[in-house]
């Protein structure tokens, strides 16, 4: 149990510290890249969270996060993609 | 026995999270900033998630969890060739 406790201490740690490149990026791609390992980062604490409180649903709830947080990667890709393609 | 093999996993799969992260911080440019996030998305998932289910044993949500690691596996590697696609489109008309 104290293993799982610290695993998310920890893990809130390298999120913040992500974070930091999603504020300051130079360019949008920088900011969508760390966005995605935010994602998947959520997922993995929804993951530990639901094991500490022993509640079983929340796996439910991690998995719809996975397929949001992907959605919106892709859209905002293509929105970049797209906008960078009219001017050929 | 069981707590320590899933502990063992899930410090893997945190020691791989932060070499992602700081990669992310410090390398300089868009396209090794992705090589180093797939490093987080693939292999500190995957490790954190068998650590999971090391820890449940085997039941319906190693089932779900399972499901999902195999989602997270076919997704990002889809949504970072995506904004790699889209970067060097930028990149090629700056010029």
């Amino acid at each position: 149990m104290k293993m799982l406790v610290f695993s998310i201490l920890f893990l809130c740690l390298t999120i913040i510290l992500c974070m930091f490149r999603a504020v300051k990026g130079p360019s949008a791609a920088d900011r969508l890249i760390a966005i995605n390992v935010i994602g998947t980062k959520t997922i993995v604490l929804i993951l530990i969270v639901s094991f500490i409180l022993k509640e079983a649903y929340f796996v439910d709830v991690a998995f719809v996060y996975a397929l949001i947080s992907f959605i919106s990667t892709v859209v905002i890709a293509r929105y970049i993609e797209n906008r960078w393609r009219k001017h050929i | 026995m069981r707590i320590i093999l899933m502990s063992v996993f899930l410090l893997g799969g945190l020691f791989f999270f932060m070499v992602g992260t700081i990669g992310i911080l410090r390398l300089p440019d868009v396209f090794t900033r992705a090589h180093s996030a797939a490093k987080c998305d693939t292999l500190g998932a995957l490790l954190c998630m068998t650590a999971l289910i090391i820890y449940n044993g085997f039941s319906f949500v190693s089932l779900k969890i399972l499901l999902i690691i195999i989602f997270v596996w076919v997704t990002s590697p889809t949504a970072t060739h995506l904004i790699a696609k889209a970067e060097y489109l930028r990149q090629a008309n700056m010029k």
